[in-house]
C-alpha cells in the first residue's frame, strides 16, 4: 500500500454543523419558554405575593381594593374552550372524514378551500361579527332553550335567564367558529396519511364504509386527531379579541351558560391600559395562569395518548 | 338471480362440490378507457388452490381482484363479461359489495395488520358481523390463531399491539383475521412477497392445510412457489398494442400445474416457466 488510507472523509464536519445548527434551534424555543415564564412570574410576584393561594381560588376582583382572585377569569377560559371544543370537534371531524372518505374527488378541493379561508378571518372579525350580529340575533335561541331545560334539575343550571346575548354560550360559540377550520385541516392531514393496505384490509373483511373508518382510518389517525384538537384549544384558551368583545366582561361563576362573565386574555386586553402598580401585576399573572392551564391540559393530553397508546394499536 | 348470495352459498356448497365456485366468463376490466385485461375466461374450483403467475403488468392481480369487488374502490375502474360466484353474478345490480367481501377474503401483499391489538384486529371482522358476547369473540380469536398457526407464538400478548410481530408474524396474523369470518374462498395477492424464505414456507404450509376448508386463489411472481403450492396455474402475459403501446393483460393457459409446469401447450407457457422470458 502506498499511500495511506484516510477513512476520515469531508462529510464530517458538515454534519457536524448541521448537528449544532438543529440543537440551537432546538433549544432557542426552550430558552424562550423558560425566559418567559421567569420574566412573567416575576413581574407578576407582587400580586401573586399579596395574594397566595387565594389568586387562583377567589373569585373576587377588586382593583380599587388591591384584591386580586383569577378564579372567576379561569372559570370562564375553562367554560368558553370547553363550549368551543364540545361543539367544533365533532363538526370538524366530520367534515375532515367527509372531505377524505365520502366526498367525490372533485368535490375536496373546493370544500378544502371554504374551509381554510374561515382559518384567514381575523379573530376581530369574528368578534365584531359576535356582538354585531350573532349575539343579538342568537337570543330568541337562548330564551327557548331556557324555556325548555330551565326547569330540569341539575340541566337546568346549565340553561338559566339570559341578560344580554353577550355571555359564556355566545363566546363559546363564536371560539367554536373560529377552531373549526384549524381542527378540520390538521385532522384532514392525518386521515389522508391512512395507507390504503390498511383500508382495504377493512374492506375486504365485509366491512361498510364507517366500518372501515372505525377500523382503520380512525385508530390511525387517533394521535394526530387529538394533537388537532389540542391546537384547536390552544387557540380557543388564548384567544383575545373576539371574547373580550362578546363574553360579556363581568366578574362572576355561574353555571348558567347564559350568564355573563369574562376570561382571562380578555381581562388583560381589557384593562390593560388603565392598570398600574399591583394591578397591572396581577394581570401579568393572568397570563401566568393561563400559561400554567395550558401546559396542564397539553400534559394531560399526553398522558392519554399514551396510555390509550399502549392498550390500543401502536407500538 | 333472485336468491340471495347467502342462501345461494347454503344450496350449493352441500349439494353439488364439483361445481366450480368461480365461473368467470369473457371478463373485461377497464380502468377509464383504459382496458387492462381482456377476456379471461376461467374456472376456480373448491378446495384447491388456483395461482395465477405471469410478468409485472399482465393483469392477474386486477382480476384476482375482480373476486371480491376490490376494484369497487378505484375511481373508474369497470368490469365487462361475468363472474358467477356459485350462480350468483357478483356484479349483478342487487349484488352488495360488502356482502360479497364477507364470502370471499383477501390476503393482501404487503401485511396489513390495523393499528389496534392482536385481539382486535381479529375480532373486528366478527364484531362487524354482530359477534358482542365476549366469550364468543375469545374463542373465535384462539380458533383463528390456532388455526393460522400463531397461537402459539402470541397467546401470552393478544392484547398487543398488532404492529410489534414480525411481517411473517403479521400475514398470518391477516390470514387468521380473513378466517375468523368464516370466508368461503381465500384470495391472496403475493401473500409472501414482503416476506423471507423460513416464513414464505410456513405461509405455503399454511395453505395446504387451508385447503381442506377453503377455496383458494393465489396470486404469485415466484413460479417455484405457484408450482410448490397450487393444484391449478393460469398463465397471464402482456400483449403491447404496437400502435397505441397500450399494454392489456391476456390469459395465455390454465391447466392442472403439473401439466402447466411439464407440457404446456402454449409456447409462451413454456418459455415463462423454463425462464426464457419475464
Amino acid at each position: 500500500m502506498d499511500a495511506p488510507l484516510d477513512f476520515r472523509g469531508k462529510a464530517g464536519i458538515a454534519d457536524r454543523l448541521f448537528g449544532f445548527a438543529a440543537l440551537a434551534a432546538g433549544t432557542i424555543v426552550l430558552v424562550a419558554l423558560g425566559t418567559i415564564a421567569f420574566t412573567t412570574t416575576r413581574r407578576a410576584w407582587p400580586a401573586l405575593d399579596a395574594m397566595g393561594f387565594d389568586f387562583i381560588t377567589s373569585t373576587r376582583w377588586a382593583p380599587n381594593d388591591e384584591v386580586f382572585g383569577a378564579g372567576a377569569f379561569v372559570y370562564g377560559t375553562l367554560v368558553t374552550s370547553t363550549i368551543a371544543l364540545v361543539l367544533a370537534v365533532p363538526v370538524s371531524i366530520g367534515i375532515a372524514l367527509f372531505t377524505t372518505q365520502v366526498a367525490p374527488p372533485r368535490w375536496r378541493k373546493p370544500i378544502v378551500y371554504v374551509v381554510d379561508l374561515l382559518a384567514v378571518i381575523p379573530s376581530v372579525v369574528f368578534g365584531l361579527w359576535g356582538i354585531l350580529v350573532f349575539s343579538k340575533q342568537v337570543l330568541p335561541v337562548y330564551e327557548l332553550l331556557h324555556g325548555w331545560f330551565g326547569g330540569i334539575p341539575v340541566i337546568g343550571a346549565l340553561f338559566g335567564e339570559t341578560g344580554s346575548g353577550r355571555n359564556f354560550m355566545t363566546a363559546g360559540i363564536v371560539l367554536a367558529v373560529m377552531i373549526t377550520p384549524i381542527i378540520t385541516s390538521l385532522s384532514r392531514e392525518v386521515m389522508d396519511t391512512c395507507p390504503t393496505t390498511d383500508r382495504e384490509g377493512a374492506y375486504a373483511l365485509g366491512a361498510t364504509r364507517w366500518e372501515m373508518i372505525r377500523g382503520a382510518v380512525l385508530p390511525h389517525s387517533r394521535n394526530g386527531l387529538v394533537g388537532a384538537v389540542m391546537l384547536g384549544l390552544g387557540r380557543a384558551m388564548g384567544e383575545t379579541i373576539a371574547v373580550a368583545l362578546v363574553i360579556g366582561s363581568t366578574v362572576g361563576v355561574s353555571a348558567n351558560l347564559f350568564a355573563a362573565g369574562d376570561a382571562l386574555p380578555a381581562r388583560i386586553a381589557n384593562e390593560w391600559g388603565e392598570a398600574e402598580g399591583n394591578w397591572r401585576a396581577a394581570l401579568v399573572g393572568l397570563a401566568v395562569a393561563l400559561f400554567v392551564i395550558t401546559i396542564i391540559v397539553n400534559l394531560a393530553a399526553t398522558a392519554v395518548v399514551q396510555r390509550t397508546g399502549e392498550r390500543g394499536g401502536r407500538r | 338471480m333472485t336468491d340471495t348470495l347467502h342462501d345461494g352459498l347454503a344450496d350449493d356448497s352441500s349439494s353439488t362440490d364439483d361445481a366450480p365456485v368461480f365461473v368467470t366468463s369473457d371478463l373485461s376490466v377497464y380502468y377509464g378507457a383504459y382496458r387492462a385485461v381482456r377476456n379471461v375466461s376461467i374456472d376456480i374450483r373448491q378446495n384447491e388452490i388456483t395461482s395465477f403467475i405471469g410478468p409485472s403488468g399482465c393483469g392477474k392481480t386486477t382480476v384476482l381482484r375482480c373476486f371480491n369487488r376490490m376494484n369497487d374502490l378505484i375511481v373508474g375502474a369497470r368490469v365487462d363479461g361475468s363472474i358467477l360466484y356459485r350462480g350468483i353474478d357478483l356484479y349483478g345490480a342487487d349484488v352488495s359489495a360488502v356482502e360479497v367481501r364477507r364470502h370471499i377474503g383477501m390476503v393482501f401483499q404487503k401485511p396489513n395488520p390495523l393499528p389496534k391489538s392482536i385481539y382486535d384486529n381479529i375480532a373486528f371482522g366478527p364484531r362487524i358481523n354482530g359477534v358482542r358476547k365476549r366469550s364468543e369473540l375469545d374463542d373465535i380469536v384462539e380458533r383463528s390463531l390456532v388455526r393460522a398457526a400463531l397461537w402459539d407464538e402470541v397467546k401470552d400478548r393478544v392484547k398487543a399491539s398488532a404492529l410489534g410481530l414480525s411481517g411473517g408474524q403479521q400475514q398470518r396474523l391477516c390470514i387468521a383475521r380473513t378466517i375468523a369470518v368464516e370466508p368461503d374462498v381465500i384470495l391472496m395477492d403475493e401473500p409472501c412477497s414482503a416476506l423471507d424464505p423460513i416464513a414464505t414456507g410456513r405461509i405455503e404450509e399454511l395453505m395446504q392445510e387451508l385447503k381442506s376448508d377453503y377455496s383458494i386463489v393465489i396470486v404469485t411472481h415466484n413460479m417455484q412457489q405457484a408450482a410448490r403450492v397450487s393444484d391449478r396455474t393460469a398463465f397471464f402475459t402482456v400483449e403491447v398494442n404496437p400502435e397505441s403501446d397500450r399494454r392489456t393483460g391476456v390469459l395465455v393457459e390454465f391447466d392442472s400445474t403439473k401439466k402447466m409446469f411439464s407440457n404446456p401447450a402454449d409456447e409462451r407457457t413454456e418459455n415463462y416457466v423454463t425462464g426464457r422470458f419475464g
